[in-house]
């Protein structure tokens, strides 16, 4: 099976300069069709890499396959292979496997756009460059992955790009992720100083062997972490995330939940041999950077009243869990939760698209209500997902989270004990803010009916009068394709809301099932059901969880208890109407923490003053230098090129004087 | 026999001459002839050194300096005569066409 590793990462390619060649002939839905199939091809190659590993023994299953030398440059050697093992091949798994779904669910939601083949061109060429950053055997092929699908995120967050909104959203996305990308780069260099190469075997046979010491091991993990929170979302880097939901539906899903947004967790999990030799500190770091980021993002999802900014917000929020996960050293829990999250995440945003669609591109939760009448696939789906990210057994996201939980405890430190009690809390309130998504979206009276409820809602925007609440209505513009609302929906009080085409349907019914019975990749009552676990081992060693027995089913039992009691809270607050639910969305939550816009208030001020003066200096003391020194030459060489006369006579006279003086000097020598 | 100081008084006497010809003189062909004057002043004083010291790389010496000679005047009054073509009657002061 070796040698078909690079049609993994080719089919989609192939489906890309097909696209960019032929899209427009083949025109829609023919385009769609054929970037379906080749992401689906891909994941078929996947399967079958995946079946093959199966039947070898857990030693012999890595697969390396090296098609050429990329850069032969000295010492410094990158080749273009692809490492497949336990780890990459589960990430294509659910890359190519969701992919294909959200492909085929792109069909139908993306029906009638003009730039229909564009969109899937994009989607091809971010599958390809998703796979490319997993598969990839060196950290310099998962860079080019990596600016890969930054690259494509920016196309596809911006791909309505007629409102200026969106072409925003794209830009932020882009260049947040730059800061990130430093981190990623400076950690290469620093890696290849440190091992002299940059081949994951290569680091992790020098981490085993002790040629990375503690100290660069320390700053190796830093310098990672900086390019995972880019990626990943995470504080401070995670205000691009939530603007990102500005482009298409499936875009978001396919980002945003299932594949981008994990790869800063992936290059952690992939590098883990160097975070076991660097200083516990910069674990600590990491599982702390997730917990704030877990706690803060539940906190601003609650007040979001965009359907999307709800779910944006909780893929933040969970992506913090992954975080926690690998900060306690935790590996097969976060791919577990990873794997999960994207089953479930992608549902719940493939599932928001289909409301979004059949209500008339609305996406502001207080005018639905009701839709499970209208909408029963999508609705029925819904709910799946939202039991599943909740955290109520049976459901896949029960127990991946409860890992996480538990291997946060069972580091038995203070620290672990609060990453516990943290990760607790925004277990109660992503139950909580998901619960409330739920009751407002398809439970409840239909809030559209009511006329004058549209006035109310525009007056209370403009009071807020905040950008990123305009950005989030204003998200969906450019799909309009009739309407000159410029507020981009048409939703009017005598709509009636209607279920989505089966192209749409069958992804949703699809993931609701993976996303119900997800959980038994890694069941936690014995060693021989921790099937992930057992996979994975090769790759990230084992872990001890440090909980077992009765503590670990009393950890489950709590976790449980949040989890309904979360539930529990939303249906006396939005169900029962007990408590105003006005006193829970706390205006600071909705403007989430303010943090994005202290950020742009801070590089809009000081920051822009401090460009500036970096600018000047630039401009006047270091092109100063080299322009001057320029300047000195030609001058001086203006004057010196007078004495050159043209005439041939006068240079005739210099030699001669020169020979005479030579002569002088030699007969002075002799004669002395 | 005449002494090779003689020779050597001749050649320096001949390199005087050319080297003060091509400085004063502006006809561009006399100061050619000059610089030929002065090549064979050099020529003769190898000679004469070869001659005295026994040494026969200096008349070596001197078969190069003929071939080196041979090709500048071959390439020297090519252009010479291409300029008094076009310019007649032109002297070395006027061409400086290569100035700074």
């Amino acid at each position: 099976m070796n040698h078909v590793l690079w049609l993994i990462p080719a089919l989609p390619l192939a489906g890309f300069l097909a696209l960019v060649v032929g899209g427009r002939v083949l025109g829609e839905p023919r385009s769609g069709w054929l970037a379906t199939a080749a992401v689906g091809g891909s994941f078929a190659v996947v399967a079958a890499t995946f079946i093959d590993m199966l039947s070898k023994d857990a030693e012999a299953r890595t697969l390396h396959q090296t098609l050429f030398t990329w850069i032969p440059a000295g010492t410094f050697k990158v080749s273009m292979g692809f490492l497949a093992d336990p780890l990459s091949i589960t990430m294509c798994l659910f890359i190519t496997g969701v992919g294909t779904l959200i492909h085929l669910y792109s069909i139908g939601y993306m029906h009638g756009d003009e730039k229909f083949p564009k969109f899937f061109t994009y989607l091809n060429l971010f599958v390809f460059s998703m796979l490319m950053l997993v598969l990839g055997d060196n950290l310099l092929l998962t860079f080019l992955g990596w600016e890969g699908v930054g690259a494509c995120s920016y196309f596809l967050i911006a791909f309505w790009h007629t409102d200026p909104a969106n072409a925003s959203a794209g830009k932020k996305a882009f260049v947040t992720n730059r800061v990130g990308d430093w981190g990623f780069m400076v950690g290469t260099f620093l890696m290849w100083t440190a091992v002299g190469s940059i081949n994951y075997l290569d680091i992790a046979n020098a981490a085993h062997t002790g040629d990375i010491v503690g100290v660069t091991a320390t700053a190796l993990v830093v310098l990672f972490l900086v390019a995972a929170t880019g990626k990943s979302a995470q504080i401070p880097l995670f205000v691009w995330l939530p603007d990102a939901m500005a482009g298409p539906t499936p875009v978001s899903a396919l980002i945003h939940a299932a594949t981008m947004v994990t790869s800063g967790i992936y290059l952690l999990v992939r590098l883990s041999p160097v975070l076991h030799v660097a200083s516990p500190w910069a674990l600590t770091l990491i599982a702390w950077v997730g917990a704030i980021t877990a706690l803060t993002a539940a906190t601003i999802a609650i007040s979001q009243t965009d359907i999307k900014k709800v779910l944006a917000y909780s893929t933040v929020s969970q992506l913090g869990f992954l975080f926690i996960a690998v900060g306690t050293g935790n590996y097969v829990a976060a791919i577990f939760h990873m794997v999960t999250h994207a089953f479930f995440k992608a549902l719940m945003f493939l599932g928001s698209g289909s409301v979004i669609l059949g209500m008339g591109h609305e996406q502001d939760m207080r005018r639905y209500g009701n839709l499970r009448k209208y909408m029963p696939i999508t609705a029925g789906t819904f709910i799946i997902g939202w039991l599943a990210i909740a955290g109520v057994p049976p459901f896949s996201g029960f127990w991946s989270k409860d890992e996480i939980l538990a291997g946060a405890w069972g580091q038995g430190t203070l620290s672990g004990k609060l990453l516990w009690a943290v990760a607790l809390v925004t277990a109660l309130l992503t139950a909580f803010y998901m619960s409330r998504q739920v009751f407002l979206t398809f439970f409840g009276p239909e809030k559209w009916r009511a006329a004058e409820t549209h006035g109310d809602v525009h007056a209370e925007e403009l009071a807020e009068g905040e950008a990123v609440e305009a950005d989030a209505h204003a998200a969906d513009h450019g799909h309009d394709d009739h309407g000159d609302d410029h507020h981009g929906s048409h939703l009017t009080p005598d709509h009636t809301p209607k279920e989505s085409p089966w192209t749409m349907t069958l992804p949703l019914v699809a993931l609701a099932g993976l996303a119900m019975v997800g959980g038994v990749i890694n069941l936690p009552f014995t060693h021989s059901t921790k099937l992930l676990e057992q996979w994975l081992e090769p790759v990230i060693g084992t872990h001890e969880l440090g909980v077992e027995g009765p503590n670990l089913i009393a950890l489950a039992v709590v976790a449980t208890l949040v989890a309904v009691g979360g539930i529990a809270l939303a249906v006396l607050v939005y169900v029962r109407r007990m408590f105003d639910a006005d006193k829970i969305e706390l205006d600071v939550f909705a403007k989430g923490w303010y943090i994005d816009s202290s950020i742009a208030k801070f590089m809009g001020g000081p920051g822009r003053k401090a460009f500036d003066a970096i600018t000047w200096f630039d401009k006047t003391i270091i092109d100063g230098a080299v322009n001057g020194v320029a300047g000195i030459i030609s001058s001086s060489s203006g004057e010196l090129s007078r004495t050159q006369t043209g005439r041939v006579r006068n240079y005739a006279i210099g030699i001669a004087s020169g020979a005479i003086v030579v002569l002088v000097y030699v007969i002075v020598r002799m004669s002395s | 026999m005449i002494s090779p100081s003689f020779f050597l008084a001749v050649g320096a006497v001949l390199f005087g001459i050319g080297a003060a010809g091509l400085l004063i003189r502006r006809n561009p062909l006399v100061m050619f002839m000059c610089i030929e004057l002065m090549l064979n002043a050099v020529n003769l004083t190898f000679v004469a050194f070869a001659n005295k010291l026994n040494d026969v790389g200096g008349q070596v010496v001197v078969f190069f300096v003929l071939v080196v000679a041979a090709a500048e005047v071959v390439v020297g009054l090519g252009i010479i005569v291409a300029i008094m073509r076009r310019r007649p009657g032109a002297d070395a002061d006027d061409l400086s066409l290569m100035k700074g």
